[in-house]
């Protein structure tokens, strides 16, 4: 599905340039589960907003189903995240003011769908996470763990095939952490294209396929289990 | 996106502020409702300063002697001096059947007494018709009676004022005053009611037109004022003036004619330019207000990086995240212009309240003009933030560095 081809991407601090994606050749299959480890620093952010088409490579390729995508406009990259890609972040990034239920429809809202219609969508998926009576709550008014299930809905409303995830858990407690792991793999399960980066060594391995990284580079690539077949 | 939605995220950010909000609507009505008083003001003084002149019945001429340069024309030759107008020359105005009323004017200053108080004070020289033709009204007694204007007679008429700082409580009318060297008896006092026409009604001496001749020693008249008969009459009147005074004096237009609607004219203009100068002061205050609206978004802006951030990861297009911003800056700007126009409509009635007479009405233009600024310095000072945000790295706005 995706094939990542010598991408490189650096950024100049100073006077020094820091490599944070150093000729990274990667290819993901529709389907696949994948972690992304390594220490702070070795560019796992970079590779995931690399992914999401947030970030653009100095060089290298990025084809998507067969189609090149590093050449693409703003307008198009901004559909091609919308309809391809879910994101969730470490600090949830729900916004303040809105509901969860809002923070839900903000998708829906942005394509333009009646608020009719919306609400329709957001009650079942609330009802879902068994969040039905935090619908009309604010954002601090919510749980770590809540407010992570709230933001996994919101990537996953628009059904976008792939899921990338930086540190989910890292702002949450355990057991809010293996509740928020367990919902998106069950997505995986589902068939969404599941990327995860973390710290967490127990989160890396659940992972059918692993890759660390170090200075830029992908320094071991390994899997488990053989499911790169369904490509 | 939908517009109701846009203006429901819009207006949520706003009032997720209230202080910020609130100074910025502040400031944004004040600009507005300053344009809306100071336009309101400007107006009714124009009102007041026309409806002042239409009282004086608007089919007035003033016949001036010399020519005015502004006329157009050729110079005069050398030697050609214009000629002075004369009691004749109002004479033979009355020929025309559009005028019908012709008053001679003399004026001038000297020092009237009675006993032994004295005042100088101006002297005006006319007859029986500019009772008519300007709308005097009396007090006591009775106006100059008709009679040939060539008689010098010794009798007068005195404004209000002048009446009592000479006479105090005493009656005027039939006692004899000084005006110069000349005695005359006094025959009516004028109501300061009376209006004027260039001069203070109330502290003058009125005489016959022939009698302020030998006082001030002078053969030739000051002006002449010509009333028509009707507003319908008065270009007639004009041309007939002029072709009656170039019959007598010899085929030259030497007489300059100002017409009380061309007076009306030029007076309504300059208020008019006055009322125009002011709201411009005013809108200046718009300016300022719009400066804050940008330097609050951008404030904002910088504020809510994350969920720029954000909206763009879900996917929102550069043009989206700045239509989102600009009509934050947009509702801010027209809420303010609404709040400032209710709040100047409403001062301007409280001028209504104060000054009885004064004509207050705020022009559509001013309210028109009020809320277009409003929107434009929505636009424009809305849009910088606005394209800042649009044009944010959403990596960097989301890493919330
Ligand atoms: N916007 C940026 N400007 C400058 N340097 C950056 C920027 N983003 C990332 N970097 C640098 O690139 C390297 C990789 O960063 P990142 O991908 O965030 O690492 P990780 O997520 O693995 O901790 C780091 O050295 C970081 O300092
Ligand atoms: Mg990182």
């Amino acid at each position: 599905m995706i094939e990542l081809q010598d991408i490189c991407r650096s950024f100049v601090v100073g006077d020094e340039t820091v490599h944070a994606l150093d000729h990274v050749t990667l290819d993901i299959a529709k389907g696949e589960y994948i972690s992304i480890m390594g220490a702070s620093g070795s560019g796992k952010s970079t590779l995931l907003n690399m992914l999401g088409l947030l970030d653009e490579p100095n060089s290298g390729s990025y084809q998507f189903q067969g189609k090149e995508l590093t050449t693409l406009s703003e307008e198009k990259r901004a559909a091609f995240r919308r309809e391809n890609i879910g994101f969730i972040f470490q600090s949830f990034h729900l916004i303040p003011r809105l509901t969860a239920a809002g923070n839900l429809e903000l998708p829906l809202m942005l394509m333009g769908m009646s608020p009719a219609e919306r609400r329709k969508r957001s009650t079942k998926v609330l009802a879902d996470l068994g969040l039905s009576d935090r619908a009309h709550h604010l954002p601090k008014q919510l749980s770590g763990g809540q407010q992570q299930r709230v933001a996994i809905a919101r990537a996953m409303i628009l059904k976008p095939p792939m899921l990338l995830a930086d540190e989910p858990t890292g702002n949450l407690d355990t057991h809010s952490g293996t509740e928020v792991v367990k919902i998106l793999e069950a997505l995986n399960v589902s068939g969404i294209t599941l990327v995860v980066v973390t710290h967490d060594v127990a989160l890396g391995r659940r992972a059918h396929r692993r890759i660390r990284m170090l200075d830029g580079k992908i320094v071991q690539d390994e899997s488990s289990r053989s499911n790169e077949s369904a490509t | 996106m939908r517009a109701s939605d846009n203006l429901q995220f819009s207006g949520r950010a706003l009032t997720a502020y209230p202080m910020r909000t609130g100074l910025i609507l502040l400031a944004m009505s004040i600009g507005v409702a300053s344009v809306i008083i100071l336009t309101t003001l400007g107006e009714g003084a124009r009102q007041y300063v026309v409806g002042q002149f239409q009282m004086l019945g608007s089919h007035l001429l003033f016949v001036l002697p010399g020519r005015t340069e502004t006329t157009g024309g050729l110079p005069p030759l050398l030697g050609t001096s214009p000629r002075d107008l004369t009691i004749d020359d109002a004479l033979a105005l009355k020929r025309s059947r559009s005028v019908q009323y012709v008053s001679p004017n003399v004026t001038g200053a000297a020092p009237v007494s009675y006993g032994a108080r004295e005042r100088e004070v101006m002297v005006f020289g006319t007859n029986n018709e500019l009772f008519d033709a300007v709308e005097l009204k009396i007090l006591k007694g009775q106006f100059l009676p008709e009679a040939d204007p060539r008689d010098a007679v010794s009798i007068s008429v005195l404004g209000e004022t002048l009446a009592k700082e000479l006479f105090g409580k005493k009656h005027p009318v039939g006692e004899w005053i000084r005006v110069g060297d000349h005695r005359f008896r006094v025959i009516g006092v004028l109501s300061s009611e009376g209006q004027s026409i260039g001069m203070d009604m109330k502290d003058v001496v009125i005489i016959p037109v022939a009698s302020a001749q030998s006082l001030f020693n002078i053969p030739s008249l000051y002006r002449i004022i010509v009333k028509a008969r009707s507003k319908e009459a008065l270009d007639q009147a004009e041309k007939d003036v002029i072709k009656i005074i170039r019959a007598r004096h010899d085929g030259d237009d030497d007489v300059t004619i100002l017409r009380q609607d061309a007076l009306l004219k030029t007076f309504d203009g300059i208020l008019k330019t006055l009322t125009w100068a002011v709201a411009g002061v005013a809108a200046i205050s718009l300016i300022v207000a719009g400066i804050l609206i940008m330097n609050v978004m951008l404030v904002s802006v910088s504020q809510r990086k994350a969920e720029i951030g954000l909206l763009k990861a879900l996917g929102a297009p550069t043009r989206q995240v700045m239509t989102l911003f600009l009509s934050e800056a947009l509702m801010l700007s027209l809420a303010g212009g609404l709040i400032g126009l209710a709040l100047g409509l409403f001062s301007a009635k409280m001028v209504t309240f104060w000054i009885a007479d004064f004509p207050v009405q705020t022009p559509m233009w001013a309210i028109g003009a009020a809320l277009l600024v409003t929107v434009v310095t929505g636009l424009v000072f809305g849009s910088i933030p606005a394209r800042q945000a649009a044009k944010l790295n959403p990596v960097i706005a989301l890493s919330g560095k």
